[in-house]
Parts: C-alpha cells; sequence; structure tokens
C-alpha cells in the first residue's frame, strides 16, 4: 500500500501528446558537442584532442575521484576542445565531435553473455558501470558507481522510478512500454550488486500499459513488483517516492541510503543493461520533446551532444518559441541558447509558447497558505520568503530553507505570482556562502 | 556564432515555467460571486438603496486604491479585486439608512488609513472593511438607526435619513437586552428582519460559503470554529431562555455569519496554520458571545474579528507543520 505524499499539486499532465508515440532513432547530426560535465562531481577532462580520429563508444574524458567519463556517441574527427554553452546556464569545456557517419565501433565495446555475466562479482559490476558513464539518468545524474558503492550493506530496498510526474515528459513510461526486458534486467544487475532479492517498480497510475509492459515480463517468482502510485506532482521526486513505497522520511540533509533504500531512475536501469550485456557505454538516451507549441512531439532515441536546434527543427513549433526547457515545465531550466546539447541527464526538451507567460514582478503575498498546503516537504514557504526578504539567515534555517526540494509546487499553486522558487535557491546560496564563512 | 542556427528572443526565469489558473484576481472574484446572493438578498429587503449603496462604496474603493496608487507613484494594482472586495464588504456592514458621505468616508479610511499606508494588500493588520465600520461607529446613532424588512420600498433612492425616521430594533438588539420578545427564527434564517444590508439572510449567506468552499477558495477551519464556538457559549448560557431557540437566534441573527465566512476568513488578516486558524475562530467567537453578552453595542462579530487580526502574528507561530524528514523531537517551532 503506498503512503500518500504531503501536499502536491496537479498540474495539467499534457502527457497525452507524446505518449503514445514510438521511440524514434534520431538521425545522427554531423556535428556533436559532448560537454565534459554531465554529472554531479568533478568534471571530466578531455582524452582527446583537436584532429583526433574518435570511435563510438570511445572514452573521451575522465577524472578522478567523483566522476565518471564520457564517451564520443560516434565516430568521426575532434573539430574543437573548447568552452561551449551548456543546459546548466554557463560554458563548460566540450569536446566538439564532427561525425563521419560511419559508426565505427571503438574495439572495446565487446557483448557479454548471461553466463559472463553471472561470474561477474559486484566490484567488477560497479567498475563496468563507472566505464560506462552511468549516471541517474531522471536529471539529477549522480554518478551511479558512487550510489552503489556508498549503498552496498545498508540498503534493504531497491527503489525503480518510473514515475515521471512532471507533466508533458512521457521519455520513462516510452521506456517501460518498449523495453522493459532491458529495464528488468538491469535493475536485476543492480538488485545483485546490493545483494537483494527484491525491489520495487514505483510509477504513477497514469501509465497503465507501461505497468502492464513491465509485468508481463516478470516471472511470478522474480521479486520484483510492480507499484502504481496516485497520479500527483511530485510523486516522483527521490525523498516522496521513498516515502510512498516504504512510509520512511529521509531525514533533514540525509541521503537515500540513510533509511535503508536506493533508488535508481527507470532510463539509469536499462543503461545498467546496456552497459553490462552490449558492454555499450552511455552514449544514447530516449528525449521527449514536447511542448504546447510542437507542431509534432515526439520521444527520440538522440546520441549525447545533440543540439537542442537540432531536437527543435525535428519537431517543428507554431509560433515563436516562449521558453525552450531542458526537462519539463515544473523543474526544467529555460535554456538562452539552443546550440547547447543533450546531455545524459536531459529527460525532456520543452518548448513553452507565450500563452505560458505570468507575471512575477509585481507579486504580492496574500497569506493565502496555499504554498504551505501543497508543499510536500511540509515546509513553509511564505515564511521562507519572508525572511529571504529580511535577509535573516536565522529565520531562513528556523523555516527549514535548506530542505526545500524546489519542486516548485508553491510558485505553481501561488495565487500572487510571487517567484518563491527563484527566492529560495538564492536564499539557499545565502546560507551556503554563510556556512563557509 | 557558427554553432547557433537559429536565434529566437527566448525567456529565462526560474522554474516552474507553467502557473495554476488561480490568482489572487480570480480567489477576489470568487469571493465577489458569493456574495451576490447576499447581495440580491439585499435588495429585496430593504430596496435599490442597498444595490447603489453597494455599489458606489466598491467604486468608492477603487477609486481611493487607483488615486493613491498614482499619488503614490505606486503600481496600480486595483485589478487585483481586493478593493472592491472592501468596498461590498463595508457596503454590507452599514444599515441602509446611512447618508452616502458617511459610507465615502468609510471607504476612504478603509483603503487608504488601513490598507494602502500599511503597505496595500498583503501587508494590512486589521481587516479594512470592518475597521472602516468600526470608524463609522464614531456616528453612532447614524450606524444604529434601523429600519425594518421591506420598509424601504416607499424609501428614495438619494434621500438622507435621520434619526427621526422610522427605527425599528433588530433583532439584535433584542437579544441583547436578554429578551427573545417576537424573534422568530425562519425570519433569522431567511433574512427578513432588520439589520445591515448584506448580514441579514442565512440563507443566502450560507449559498455563498458553500460556493467559496466548493471552489476551494477558504477552508471550513475558520467558520466552523467560530461559529462552532458561539453556538457552543450560546447554548451553555442561554440566559434563561429555551437553549436551541437561543442559541440559534445568537447564531443565525446579527453580522455572526457574515463575519464568520467573509471576514474572519479574510486570508491576509488570518493566521496561516490550521492550527493557527481554529484557536482564531475559536477567539473570534468567544469575544463575540463575550460582547454579545456584557458590551454596551448590541453586536460584538466586528470587534470580536479586529482584536483576533491582531493576535495573528502570535498565531502564526502555533501548529507550524513538522518538516517532512525533520528529526522527531523537534517541536514546530522558532
Amino acid at each position: 500500500m503506498a503512503f500518500p505524499i504531503f501536499g502536491g499539486i496537479h498540474p495539467k499532465e499534457n502527457k497525452r501528446c507524446a505518449s503514445e508515440l514510438q521511440v524514434q532513432e534520431f538521425p545522427e547530426p554531423d556535428i556533436l558537442v559532448i560537454p565534459m560535465n554531465q554529472h554531479i562531481g568533478a568534471p571530466c577532462l578531455p582524452l582527446v584532442r583537436k584532429g583526433d580520429r574518435v570511435l563510438l563508444g570511445q572514452k573521451i574524458g575522465d577524472n578522478q575521484g567523483l566522476c565518471v567519463p564520457v564517451h564520443s556517441p560516434v565516430s568521426g574527427r575532434v573539430a574543437a576542445v573548447e568552452m561551449r554553452a551548456h543546459t546548466c546556464g554557463t560554458t563548460v569545456m566540450s569536446v566538439v565531435v564532427e561525425s563521419d557517419h560511419l559508426d565505427e565501433k571503438d574495439p572495446s565495446i565487446r557483448p557479454r553473455t548471461a553466463q559472463e555475466v553471472s561470474r561477474l562479482q559486484p566490484q567488477e559490476l560497479v567498475e563496468i558501470l563507472r566505464e560506462a558513464g552511468i549516471v541517474g539518468m531522471g536529471g539529477a545524474a549522480f554518478p551511479t558507481y558512487a550510489k552503489l558503492t556508498s549503498a552496498m550493506g545498508k540498503v534493504d530496498t531497491i527503489i525503480v522510478n518510473a514515475s515521471e510526474c512532471e507533466p508533458y515528459i512521457v521519455s520513462d513510461d516510452r521506456l517501460c512500454r518498449e523495453y522493459p526486458r532491458e529495464l528488468l534486467s538491469g535493475l536485476r544487475i543492480l538488485m545483485n550488486i546490493l545483494g537483494l532479492g527484491t525491489a520495487v517498480v514505483a510509477m504513477e497510475d497514469n501509465k497503465p500499459q507501461a505497468a502492464r509492459a513491465l509485468r508481463s515480463c516478470l516471472e511470478p517468482e522474480s521479486g520484483i513488483r510492480v507499484e502504481q502510485l496516485p497520479t500527483k506532482y511530485p510523486q516522483g521526486a527521490e525523498k516522496q517516492l521513498i516515502y510512498a513505497i516504504t512510509g520512511r522520511q529521509v531525514p533533514s540533509g540525509g541521503l537515500p541510503a540513510a533509511v535503508g533504500c536506493a533508488v535508481f531512475n527507470a532510463a539509469t536501469c536499462k543503461a545498467v543493461h546496456d552497459a553490462v550485456y552490449e558492454g555499450m557505454p552511455l552514449v544514447k538516451r530516449i528525449v521527449t520533446v514536447t511542448g504546447d507549441i510542437v507542431m509534432e512531439p515526439k520521444n527520440l532515441l538522440v546520441p549525447l551532444g545533440t543540439s537542442f536546434n537540432e531536437l527543435l527543427e525535428a519537431v517543428g513549433h507554431s509560433e515563436n518559441p516562449y521558453k525552450v526547457l531542458s526537462g519539463g515545465p515544473m523543474m526544467g531550466v529555460a535554456q538562452y541558447d539552443l546550440s547547447v546539447p543533450v546531455i545524459k541527464g536531459t529527460n525532456a526538451m520543452t518548448v513553452l509558447g507565450r500563452k505560458n507567460q505570468y507575471n512575477v514582478e509585481r507579486a504580492q503575498c496574500i497569506r493565502c497558505g496555499r504554498c504551505m498546503d501543497v508543499c510536500p516537504m511540509r515546509l513553509m514557504p511564505m515564511m521562507m520568503y519572508r525572511a529571504i526578504y529580511s535577509g535573516s539567515t536565522e529565520e531562513m534555517k528556523t523555516f527549514h530553507l535548506m530542505d526545500c526540494i524546489e519542486c516548485g509546487c508553491c510558485a505553481y499553486a501561488c495565487p500572487a505570482c510571487v517567484p518563491l522558487v527563484l527566492a529560495f535557491r538564492s536564499g539557499k546560496h545565502t546560507l551556503r556562502a554563510a556556512a563557509k564563512r | 556564432m557558427p554553432h547557433m542556427k537559429y536565434f529566437y528572443e527566448l525567456t529565462i526565469s526560474s522554474s516552474p515555467h507553467v502557473h495554476s489558473p488561480v490568482t489572487t484576481r480570480t480567489l477576489m472574484g470568487d469571493v465577489l460571486i458569493a456574495l451576490t446572493p447576499a447581495l440580491v438578498g439585499s435588495v429585496v429587503f430593504f430596496g435599490f438603496r442597498a444595490l447603489l449603496m453597494t455599489l458606489i462604496s466598491a467604486a468608492a474603493c477603487v477609486f481611493f486604491e487607483w488615486a493613491w496608487c498614482a499619488l503614490m507613484k505606486k503600481d496600480n494594482r486595483t485589478y487585483d479585486l481586493s478593493a472592491v472586495v472592501t468596498g461590498v464588504l463595508l457596503a454590507f456592514v452599514c444599515p441602509v439608512t446611512i447618508p452616502y458621505w458617511m459610507l465615502l468616508l468609510g471607504d476612504l479610511f478603509a483603503v487608504i488609513l488601513v490598507k494602502q499606508l500599511f503597505g496595500g494588500i498583503g501587508k494590512n493588520i486589521v481587516n479594512p472593511a470592518l475597521a472602516g465600520r468600526a470608524f463609522l461607529l464614531s456616528w453612532p446613532a447614524a450606524m444604529t438607526t434601523w429600519v425594518p424588512a421591506g420598509f424601504a420600498n416607499g424609501f428614495g433612492l438619494l434621500e438622507s435619513v435621520t434619526a427621526d425616521t422610522v427605527t425599528s430594533a433588530t433583532p439584535m438588539g433584542i437579544l441583547h437586552q436578554g429578551s427573545m420578545e417576537g424573534i422568530r427564527l425562519w425570519d433569522l434564517f431567511l433574512g427578513n428582519v432588520g439589520g445591515c444590508i448584506g448580514e441579514t439572510s442565512a440563507l443566502l449567506l450560507l449559498l455563498g460559503l458553500g460556493y467559496l468552499l466548493v471552489r476551494k477558495v477558504i477552508s471550513p477551519r475558520i467558520p466552523l470554529s467560530f461559529v462552532g464556538t458561539v453556538a457552543v457559549l450560546t447554548f451553555l448560557f442561554p440566559m434563561g431562555h429555551d437553549r436551541l431557540a437561543w442559541m440559534g437566534a445568537q447564531v443565525l441573527g446579527g453580522g455572526l455569519l457574515l463575519g464568520a465566512i467573509f471576514m474572519a476568513t479574510d486570508y491576509v488578516t488570518s493566521p496561516v496554520t490550521r492550527l493557527g486558524q481554529v484557536v482564531y475562530g475559536v477567539g473570534c467567537g468567544v469575544l463575540t458571545v463575550l460582547i454579545r453578552y456584557f458590551g454596551g453595542y448590541s453586536e460584538g462579530v466586528s470587534y470580536a474579528i479586529l482584536v483576533m487580526n491582531c493576535c495573528v502574528v502570535l498565531l502564526d507561530r502555533i501548529g507550524r507543520p513538522k518538516t517532512f524528514g525533520a528529526p522527531k523531537k523537534e517541536a514546530a517551532k522558532s
């Protein structure tokens, strides 16, 4: 039985426009920009130089510490190693690859048979995942090997996050429908690494076909169960999902492992399968390209490094875009330069028209309390906002500003259109700076 | 730039990029819709002067707010309709007989002194309409000149009314003297009695409450705890009358329902926490009964709410939600 999460909202789902569309392979672009920073942790250092020939799946960047390597999604020539625009809003060191459209694979890419895989030790599997550059593909892009290493021996529940509560996005829905076997196979590898016999695949109940597809691939004794949760944003936020499945609250400032849970995104599971069985590093991902002014929404299997421009061109738009988001409308990042590439954490590109404009400049809180009612972390956003406005770090701490997950429920529900999330980001910044001092 | 194929004027802003259709303006619009049944009732009971007063008061509030913003070079926010709500509510808590200039003075006081001087919408400490009424009670004779319902059919739209006009005791006045003579609960329920323009009909106000609850504009916490407290206290201390009849008259009579549904629930001047709201409602109820029983003036609702408005800053500190994942022992206080 699912535990009901606190708060939450029901924004228009807008998933219909893309949920029934099969994933198409996106034609390889001529130029790919592969940022060295596609994950949480230390950025990679480029391993290639301008003019070098690279092969599909060849490692082109790596580093020490908390880091996973990046690979070339195509074969071709390195056109440049330079700073390029990134979806996070700044420029980062990137390797620009000019594809030769030959798709010559790196010799290290070698499929493994089931027997070979069954002989692999957990440590070896973790190393394979690191080398394959696997990160959490739900958006945060935390290196999966690091999550596994820190979770080993501490975890009693594995949750696969296929909730996909953001409006518009259907990439995980499609993944569950079209690649259920790969997803479950990847999940078994993760279960094997963590030494657990059971796991839960959690999704919102607005994806019945996805649930059916997964269940039809499950043997009765598999230990894996598919749980359907009420459709409500942010059901898929990590802390909320853990609570919904187990009733445990991740302590303030803590990690899921603190309550014995490890959460993996659905797409991550498939990437794990590909890495272990196919030997293929993470160089492609499913991206939902959608939005209210998109002519022909699509689910595309995109080589990482493909620019947003190219995706936008592939779907067309009926009016000049007002906002182009990396991600969905609730937590996505608005882009100003469409040359930015698709990276490991890009689950969608959402293009919104001008009718989504709402004015935040003259916002004035009317104390209606809606922000409190919808906050899944049970915070008091209006008080946090006031604390930030008055600049009192003491008050910010009193109202648990750092516990905010920036899901956007409060700002969505605020009738006065107060830019709450924006304020909370800056407030957190202030608090972090104050802690350093 | 070579790698930039297209250029659009893209907007960048913080997430979220979509917004609920509910805005301050739609909320205030819903309150106005909820007030409409009572407005229709007021015309039936007190004639078209009631309607004219309400319209003038609303227009005056909007004008004063606009003029203030223009004068002070502040953003004109009248589009949020909060001034209209203030104007309608202030007219609703006046007798139909007061002169128009007095009403306008009340509007001026409510909008400028109570609301704008404190920083405009969201910043005022007490409810503007109620403060306006409290201010108008500086003319006690005019504010307590009551005509019976149905009287106004022969009553001119523009005439000013003095205390010599045919006056009648309101149900609240009778109750205040510890009597229940001539009070029929059915009349109180329908509103066919003397009193302020918008307060007489319990039925029509409850219709408005239903609308506000369905539209989720307000929660039932404040109206329920407010009216419930008055009901319990009047039931326990019936002043020698039949308990139920006394309680019924106290709940349905006077401005209790108008106050509990439309005034005490004003977001700006009520607490935000659930427990705070309940305590606030109970406080309003207790004060109302105390003033009605022991005060010099027959009605206590407005002063009860005004007093509790001033306690909101304290009530906001109780019942704060326990943050997700916060340590068990940590109480939700600061």
